[in-house]
């Protein structure tokens, strides 16, 4: 598949990281652009004018933006090598409801967590913890344990997903001082995100722990600050 | 070929998009009405993570999620297609629809809310609309879809058909036809369009039963 492939993105955006898994998984050569958010480029404002957000993917010089959206129009553009979703229509449904459930009720429980102090930081982990318990649940039927990669034997879109959200979670227990992924609770995702943070490909694309580390503090006393003010 | 059941209530917004896609596709399937403050226990069995309607059930297989099981009628009988062919052309409509999902339940936080927090819900459901009235795709054309109806019409006909008993009930208004144009045409197209006109709710039993939710909700103590 021809064509100029431009990736804007930013380093500490898990969105933006999920894309270029997504991008490497299919071995697909792109330029990279790393957007200063506090001075984004003119060139991502026109290309997402309705969010004015990371990532976008612009190919032959058409933009598409949300890391979900940008996932499936790579699967369905490039059809050579791994695919990215299953086939068959119904583990695809599976795989959209999950990667919904990931993001819309995991992600925002995490980022509650690390907003918050006290008890309402109490209360945020006790959703985690629910969270983690219904997807334990959810996932243990369709992941056998041998292989880190949820559907098939390469990475696809829910690995990129969980990689990015749960990804650096040795970090984010270490910073706030918390426990998400206890082996005992939930073995199966457990053991699935630490086989995905130790592939190659997971630790040469997401960010060093030192960085993730640097860019929690930053978002946690900036949440503190703001709430106390 | 395995039968399909639609898990649904008639109220949802979310019950009538997997209604419409079914009947444009022309997919027979049994309706079952659930009644929400008595789930049935088929339904906690095939949605245990939300518990929600609708549920679609294939067979034995239970998909979950309006838009998922949408893009999984789509996938499963293509006749009567709802989506572009094309793969960037596939990926616009699917940022709207995304777009759609993330922004509308700012609606209903209007309908069940009060003071800053009904403000806040109002400026961004307006902005929601104003970018739907600029940017969304196909202006000039009877639908997003172009010509026919597609899932981004389907999306937002789960907001735009709720909009009007929600703006009587909580006596604000969202959607000025004024400011409006663009939408307030398209709403007209779908509304009357076979199929979405003959699979609305009846709007009088709409807002009646919406009335009567908020004030429970407005006047429980337990209402924040």
């Amino acid at each position: 598949m021809a064509g100029r492939v431009v990736l804007h993105g930013m380093w500490a955006s898990p969105y933006s990281k999920r894309v270029e898994l997504a991008l490497k998984v299919k071995g697909i050569e792109y330029e990279y652009v790393e957007e200063d958010l506090k001075n984004k480029s003119e060139e991502l404002l026109r290309y997402n004018p309705v969010h004015k957000k990371v990532p976008v993917l612009v190919h032959d010089g058409k933009p598409i933006a949300e890391s979900l959206v940008i996932i499936e129009y790579i699967d369905e553009t490039w059809k050579e090598g791994p695919r990215l979703l299953p086939q068959d229509p119904y583990e695809r449904a599976k795989v959209r409801f999950w990667a919904g459930f990931l993001q819309q009720q995991l992600f925002e429980a995490i980022f509650a967590v690390i907003k918050t102090d006290g008890e309402a930081q109490e209360r945020a982990g006790k959703e985690v913890h629910e969270k983690l318990k219904v997807l334990e649940e959810g996932i243990k039927g369709s992941y056998s344990g041998g292989s880190p990669f949820i559907n098939g034997n390469s990475m696809g879109l829910l690995d990129t997903v969980v990689c990015s959200i749960l990804g650096a979670h040795k970090i984010q227990e270490e910073v706030l001082g918390v426990k998400f992924l206890d082996p005992e609770k939930y073995p199966t995702v457990t053991s699935w995100v630490t086989a995905l943070a130790e592939l190659p490909l997971a630790k040469e694309t997401m960010p060093p722990p030192e960085k993730v580390a640097g860019l929690l503090q930053f978002l946690r006393s900036k949440a503190l600050e703001s709430a106390a003010a | 070929m395995d039968g399909v059941k639609l898990h649904g209530f008639w109220l949802s917004p979310f019950s009538h998009r997997v209604v419409w896609a079914l009947k444009l596709k022309g997919i027979p399937f049994d309706y079952i009405e659930e009644d929400l403050p008595n789930k049935s226990a088929l339904l906690l069995q095939y949605n245990p993570v939300h518990k929600k309607i609708p549920v679609l059930v294939h067979g034995s297989r239970p998909v979950c999620e309006s838009m998922v099981i949408i893009e999984y009628l789509e996938e499963t009988w293509p006749q009567c297609p709802l989506l572009p062919t094309d793969p960037h052309e596939r990926a616009v409509v699917r940022f709207w629809v995304k777009f759609i999902e993330e922004k509308s339940p700012n609606v209903w936080i209007v309908y069940r809310s009060v003071g800053e927090e009904q403000e806040k819900a109002m400026r961004e459901s307006v902005e929601m609309l104003s970018n739907l009235e600029e940017h969304g795709p196909n202006k000039g054309k009877k639908f997003f879809g172009g010509d026919g109806i597609n899932i981004m019409d389907i999306a937002f006909g789960g907001v735009a058909c709720w909009i009007g008993a929600i703006e009587e009930v909580s006596g604000r208004q969202i959607f000025d036809a004024a400011k409006f144009p663009r939408l307030n045409a398209w709403k007209a197209n779908f509304k009357s369009s076979p199929v979405i006109a003959e699979n609305l709710p009846d709007r009088e039993k709409l807002r009646e039963h919406l009335a009567r939710l908020r004030e429970k909700r407005l006047s429980s103590s337990t209402h924040k």
